[in-house]
């Protein structure tokens, strides 16, 4: 059985209490022994020089598997969205994908919630739980029906199963391609209120208050709407949320010159609602960070803005960009790095994301201080459509193993 | 009649500064006083010869205009030509009819074309607030334009500057009250940015749904209530209410909107008694502007508004395109690409 022994490695994994120094064993691509190990004579000696060693990341949103590109995010495992062609809405879709991480990147897809993701009726979730998607998510765009949404919270309790929601209101939404603002009005893009957001997580808060069901709002990006989960958490409803490195990076000065990766969905916000995305993030309302990780041809991005498709790619550069929360002191390290591992894992019911006996040789070794500047032409990924180009960020993938097997270098 | 009406001395040009270092016109944004104040006064010297039997110029001969217009327009695009060829441009025009847009061609990919022929000025009007902007990244004659979605008009601005300037003697402390559907009217746009720039206080005068939310930060004093706003006023500035905007989408009825938001004779008393009546056209007759009113010789400048136009389009050709053609003083380095963005 072939042995793996990190040593004087800085193990990082707050949902386990680590973070000092220390060894991590690694037999038959499980972890066997955390702490202080006894090097065996037959193991391959990896000496971490000090450097951080934490569970590999875990990215909870993705739209398409780019396993070279996760691996160099120091990402082993994606959450890949039902949008994809065909809809992810039966388990026969859901098979197939999870061949798609190429023995690099382990493939967790999420079950459409509705068939071809139209919003009207019921995929079938239980079948697509049964063939290994990890959760059920309404993709891209909200149930905009109250009844559809009701009855797909009341059918996923059952299974237990969380309900991933994505929360804008299609009627405040529709033709519209940024966030009311001033600057938006003065670049004449149509631009639509949050409220299309914080009504919808308003909605949906309700209705899993409701039925019991477990919701995780994939975005929250407006005070409202993270106001409107903090408070639903502190009444007991089972409600979790996420945001993206772009939503607490960024504001509305992004979509200046009619830069179009900087189009996203939901669109970015004005500054105050970024501070709020950053606040809900330090105390705790956000549990988790995704990639939203969104390839786009030139041919969906090279138009004029109203035109272009939303979506960025982030894989590569989620590590980096949410360590600037940490360089940032909004978070400190250890709790960073739950939202990025331990808190997803928990939440989606996947294996991993701690460093604990028992469990796969998922890891990340990474350098949390080295500076680099994003350049969109180097990344891996198949697109280019970054809008954090030429941002100087620091944190540095070190190494990365799936299963106790380098991944980053072999 | 109006008169020419020489830029104030607040308006002129700094020491040392170039009045005009730009060869592309994409909006009002970032232009400064003086460089407004620079065309609008170069713009004064076609005027009477646009009046006059001997209008045509060889100032431009030899120079490529194409007019690319992506959106269905008369009269910005007839007074682009006309603009054009009264400089000895040789003009050429593109509209959606005929342009290969309908068989699916990028706008991207059209620009390339356009400019793979070597024009030297490309006077674009889009339907998409920002692709003027996005076509004169990727072609390297001028680019001047005509109207970007909801974003800006510069050149009807400026035509609207000259008019009140010959009228008025001035804009520096005039009150203009801007009327109608605010929300997606890039003329009103690109007049808040240079009407401000001028020293003009503007007031907008809209129902809710038509103003955009944000509007009091840019600028503008805002009325929902149209006696109150048009008040003391030296201007009175309508704008176009597009018919699919009006059956219920955005105001119940027009109807009810010339109840409201109607330009009648009643209503303009409230405005100063020698108050200028201004439109940028076309009219809708009897849903934001009386009949009476409009035709009222007096008062309306609607008809000089057009006629200020061509005179305005023709310094902006002129201006625009001296460095390529070499003029002293104009064919520098200093004479960089891009005259007002966001």
């Amino acid at each position: 059985m072939s042995r793996i022994a990190f040593i004087n490695a800085h193990l990082l994994d707050a949902a386990s209490g680590l973070d000092g120094l220390g060894g991590l064993l690694v037999e038959g691509g499980r972890i066997a022994e955390v702490g202080a190990i006894a090097t065996p004579a037959d193991a391959t000696v990896i000496d971490c020089d000090g450097r951080l060693l934490a569970p590999a990341l875990i990215d909870t949103r993705v739209f398409k598997v780019e396993p070279a590109a996760a691996i160099a995010g120091g990402v082993v495992k994606v959450c890949l969205m039902p949008d994809q062609s065909p809809v992810l809405d039966g388990p026969a879709a859901i098979e197939r994908v999870r061949r798609l991480g190429q023995d690099v990147v382990k493939v967790r897809p999420l079950a459409a919630a509705t068939r071809a993701l139209e919003g009207r009726k019921l995929a079938e979730i239980g079948l697509a739980l049964e063939a290994g998607a990890c959760a059920v998510a309404t993709g891209r765009r909200g149930i905009m029906d109250t009844g559809v949404m009701l009855r797909l919270l009341q059918y996923a309790s059952g299974f237990d199963a969380l309900v991933v929601a994505h929360a804008e209101d299609e009627t405040l939404t529709d033709g519209t391609c940024a966030t009311e603002s001033d600057y938006a009005l003065r670049l004449g893009l149509p631009a639509a209120s949050t409220l299309a957001e914080s009504l919808m997580v308003e909605r949906d808060v309700r209705l899993a208050e409701a039925t019991g069901a477990r919701l995780h709002i994939a975005q929250v990006t407006c005070a409202a709407s993270i106001d409107a989960v903090r408070r639903a958490k502190h009444r007991g409803v089972r409600v979790s949320c996420g945001v993206t490195p772009a939503h607490f990076l960024l504001n509305d000065f992004a979509i200046g010159d009619y830069r179009t990766f900087a189009r996203l969905s939901p669109p970015l916000r004005t500054e105050a609602d970024r501070l709020a995305v950053v606040e809900g993030l330090r105390d705790g309302t956000i549990d988790v960070i995704a990639s939203g990780h969104d390839p786009r041809t030139q041919e969906d991005k090279r138009l004029p803005f109203a035109q272009a498709e939303a979506g960025m790619v982030g894989v590569e550069t989620l590590l980096a960009a949410s360590l600037s929360l940490v360089h940032n002191d909004i978070l400190d390290l250890p709790t960073l790095m739950t939202k990025l591992t331990s808190k997803p894992a928990a939440l989606f019911g996947l294996n991993g994301g701690r460093l604990d006996v028992g469990q796969a040789a998922d890891l990340l070794l990474f350098d949390a201080g080295a500076p680099w500047q994003i350049d969109a032409e180097t990344l891996r990924s198949t697109a280019k459509n970054t809008p954090l180009d030429r941002l100087l960020v620091q944190g540095r993938v070190r190494g990365v193993w799936r299963d106790g097997r380098d991944v980053l270098t072999n | 009649m109006t008169s020419a009406s020489p830029a104030p001395a607040s308006h002129r040009t700094p020491p040392g500064l170039h009045p005009f270092p730009y060869t592309n016109l994409l909006g009002i944004t970032g232009l400064q006083p003086w460089e407004i104040a620079y065309l609008l006064d170069e713009a004064e010297q076609w005027i009477e010869s646009n009046r006059s039997t001997h209008k045509r110029h060889d100032r431009l001969a030899g120079l490529t205009q194409v007019n690319a217009f992506f959106e269905n327009s008369t009269r910005t695009l007839l007074s682009f030509e006309i603009a054009g060829k009264r400089l000895g441009v040789d003009c050429v025009n593109m509209v959606p009819g005929t342009s290969s847009l309908k068989k699916g061609e990028t706008l991207l990919d059209t620009a390339l074309t356009l400019a793979a022929m070597h024009p030297d000025i490309i006077v674009i009007r889009h339907q998409d607030s920002g692709a003027v902007q996005l076509i004169a990244e990727k072609v390297d004659c001028t680019v001047i334009n005509a109207g970007d979605g909801r974003h800006e008009h510069p050149t009807q601005a400026l035509l609207d500057a000259l008019t009140i300037r010959r009228r008025k003697g001035r804009i520096e402390g005039l009150t203009v009250a801007i009327c109608g559907d605010i929300l997606h009217s890039r003329v009103a746009r690109s007049n808040f940015q240079l009407l401000n720039a001028l020293g003009a206080r503007v007031r907008v005068v809209a129902p809710p749904t038509l103003l955009g939310a944000g509007i009091e930060r840019l600028g503008v004093e805002v009325f929902t209530d149209m006696d109150k706003g048009l008040d003391s006023a030296d201007v009175v500035m309508m704008l176009r209410l597009q018919k699919e905007r009006m059956q219920g989408g955005y105001i119940p009825s027009t109807r009810e909107f010339f109840h409201f938001y109607g330009l009648t004779g009643e209503r303009l008393k409230r405005a100063k008694p020698d108050a200028l009546v201004m439109h940028p056209g076309p009219m809708n007759r009897g849903v934001e502007i009386d009949t009476a009113v409009a035709d009222d010789l007096v008062r309306s400048a609607i008809a000089e508004q057009v006629e200020m136009g061509v005179a305005v389009r023709m310094a902006c050709l002129d201006v625009l395109t001296r460095k390529r053609r070499g003029i002293a003083g104009w064919a520098d380095g200093s004479i960089g690409a891009t005259g007002g963005r966001a």
